[in-house]
């Protein structure tokens, strides 16, 4: 079956009645939780994920797709009339939307993110449409050894490349590693980090722990950090654009998908790096540098269309290869896993209709979330005004009660409680969360390839790189691990030259942590004195 | 001897302002001006942001008015806030903006006033917002 066909039955599929109605509660829920800072895509679908088992697995991952995409879309808004980005992918639309706002400009800066987001979105997921299934035939040609490499070389990407601090990063990597080892061996089936405690031989639930990091973590660090002198949103009335607008926003848009999308679909995607390179790029090509800084819509058109564009690429390797490289991606897989299916190149085999549907949801969700962010912004921007106590306890009563159904087990609701003080202790130390996440669900999947691929070779680690993928892999994770070591020498070699500039004296006082999930993002966000350059993103 | 006047962004907050300032220079005592927030939401609405303090700032000193401005966010709501700095500074008077409202309206609604009205221990001054001059 062609890719068009299969599209189409996915759409059939996607526009009944009862799966429609998902993906419309999916984007309202998800530009809702993108508004709020604090609150992610990644945590509301590990929230829902437990309510939504008795649910069509078809139904629910329409649902999550449209929180996905409508997490992207809320999180423009808080970035142009709070200057406090509710998403980390909207860091850099803070930097000249909030500008643009304050000039009295908002309703543009409005609908530029919303329309450049809608473009970019459509272009990305045809793009992904297109890409997943000639990913899947390279992919389903690999051996273990090679498949094994590929989720090191994510594992270590995400871990090394998007942190502010690789030392935090491989902490937070190790202890996903450790939560996944939890219970019986697969292959002698000896109980491994279980300290004599049966309930612990299944190992700990995904979505138990998930819950645990994103909802309970943020909530206790919430509640630590309860009280904050309010900030000013710029009141906005419907967002409109001038023919001056259109003209200048149409290229950004699609610059910024043309850069979002390949950096999303690659394993250390993520959305924040496209983002400051669209940035970056719009500034360069722009007729109006004057206004770089002063508010200049191709700086909220560029990076805007990054963010969803990377968006649909990450669902690339996650759809085709099984590989997450975000926080949303990561528990969508959890997702898949609690629902029987196996993620992978066969998932495009197997679950079809499934994928197919979900890519057709992600066209609607698109469009749905246009339709409800143009003319309704102001009212989302109202949900800013809802008291956190409120918020949280919804949250925290939701996450009990997801962690208690998963097994009904009381015992569960310990290690909810355990691992949500992990994470507030992770948010508190600087930890990234998301190699936590990758961790604990790749760690397993790892471990089985390393398995496999060892008994192939009756226990001869050469075994390992027997495959030429294998052996390319492994020389980029080598590359990437080495790097700084070299780039410090290169440095020194010359050391006339200047820095990478980053011409972003970034007004946006926040701080963005490395993962996708952003629910980190929010601790440090309101911080007014912290206005280094973005990539200066130490944690305190 | 001291005034207090508990002010919100709004056309009540405003009104109570004005008539603040006109009973203090009157008695020629302080003017306490509390603005609070809990500061459990992202926004507020009724907590006013820097430009607008600063104004007010400047129309009391142009006035020739002994004047201190607090702006505090403790989780405390309005109410216990204008009533602690009454307390805290003697104040003679409390001045406060009211809505408009139905008895009915009362019964749905909390209120600040109401809170304000029924537990200080000074006389409560109450403006309209149409009454403003």
């Amino acid at each position: 079956m062609d890719v068009f066909s299969s599209l189409m039955d996915g759409f059939a599929t996607a526009l009944t009645p009862m799966n429609f109605l998902y993906a419309v509660i999916g984007v309202v829920l998800g530009t809702a939780v993108g508004v709020l800072p604090g609150l992610g895509p990644a945590m509301t679908v590990a929230l829902l994920l437990p309510v939504t088992y008795a649910l069509e697995p078809t139904s629910a991952f329409i649902m999550f797709a449209g929180i996905y995409y409508g997490g992207m879309y809320g999180g423009s808004t808080t970035s142009i009339l709070l200057n406090t980005p509710g998403e980390s992918s909207s860091v850099v639309t803070a930097i000249e939307g909030n500008k643009m706002a304050k000039a009295g400009r908002a309703a543009q800066a409005l609908a530029t993110a919303a329309i450049g987001s809608f473009v970019a979105g459509t272009i990305g997921t045809a793009l992904l449409a297109v890409c997943a299934p000639i990913v899947v035939k390279f992919a389903v040609s690999l051996g273990a050894p090679s498949y094994m490499a590929i989720m090191v070389l994510a594992l270590l990407a995400v871990t090394a490349v998007l942190g502010s601090s690789r030392l935090r990063g491989f902490a937070s990597l190790g202890l996903g590693l450790a939560i996944g080892l939890v219970g019986m061996d697969a292959v002698t089936g000896q109980r491994r980090l279980t300290f004599g405690q049966p309930l612990l031989a299944d190992g700990l639930d995904i979505v138990v722990v998930a819950v645990a990091i994103f909802a309970v973590g943020e909530a206790l660090w919430v509640a630590a950090h309860l009280r904050r002198t309010p900030m000013q949103i710029i009141p906005v009335g419907q967002p409109w654009m001038g023919k001056e607008d259109w003209k200048r926003s149409w290229k950004p848009w699609l610059r910024g998908t043309a850069l979002g999308f390949p950096f999303g679909a690659l394993p250390a995607g993520g959305a924040e790096i496209p983002t400051f390179l669209s940035y970056i790029t719009e500034k360069r090509l722009t007729k109006h540098p004057e206004e770089f800084g002063k508010g200049a819509i191709e700086g909220v058109a560029g990076p805007e269309a990054a963010n969803n564009a990377a968006a649909a690429g990450t669902l690339t390797p996650m759809l085709a290869l099984g590989l997450p490289t975000n926080a949303t991606a990561a528990v969508m897989l959890a997702a898949f896993t609690s629902y029987g299916i196996q993620p992978g190149p066969q998932l495009f085999a197997t679950e079809g209709p499934l994928v197919w549907a979900l890519i057709a949801s992600l066209f609607i969700g698109n469009f749905l979330l246009l339709i409800i962010n143009l003319p309704l912004a102001p009212v989302w921007a109202k949900l800013l005004q809802l008291p956190r106590p409120y918020l949280y306890a919804g949250i925290l009563f939701f996450a009990t009660l997801g962690a208690y159904s998963v097994n009904l087990q009381a015992f569960d609701l310990a290690i909810l409680l355990v691992v949500g003080a992990l994470g507030f202790m992770m948010r508190r130390f600087g930890l990234p969360v998301l190699p936590l996440v990758l961790g604990v669900i790749l760690g397993p999947r790892l471990e089985k390839q390393l398995r496999q691929t060892l008994q192939l070779s009756a226990g001869d680690p050469a075994g390992l790189w027997s495959e030429p993928i294998a052996v390319v892999i492994y020389i980029i994770v080598a590359v990437i691990l080495i790097w700084p070591l070299l780039y410090k020498l290169w440095r020194r070699n010359r050391p006339a030259a200047a820095p990478v500039s980053v011409p972003v004296a970034a007004p946006v006082a926040a701080v963005t942590r490395n993962d996708g999930g952003h629910a980190t993002n929010v601790p440090s966000a309101n911080v007014p004195d912290r206005n280094g350059p973005p990539e200066s993103k130490e944690q305190p | 001897m001291t005034i207090v006047v508990g002010y919100v962004p709004t056309p009540e907050g405003e009104a109570a302002l004005t008539q603040a300032i006109t009973e203090a220079r009157k008695a020629s005592t302080t003017l306490l001006v509390i603005n609070s927030s809990k500061g459990d939401a992202p926004v507020d609405t009724r907590y006013a942001q820097e430009p607008e303090m600063q104004g007010i700032e400047g129309r009391l000193a142009a006035q020739g008015i002994d004047h201190v401005i607090k702006q505090p966010v403790r989780g405390h709501d309005a109410a216990a806030e204008v009533l602690d700095a009454a307390e805290e500074h003697k104040a003679d008077l409390i001045v406060i903006g009211l809505r408009r409202r139905t008895p009915v309206g009362k019964l749905i609604m909390g209120s600040t006033s109401q809170r304000i009205l029924l537990e200080a221990d000074c006389p409560v001054l109450a403006v309209k917002a149409s009454m403003a001059g």
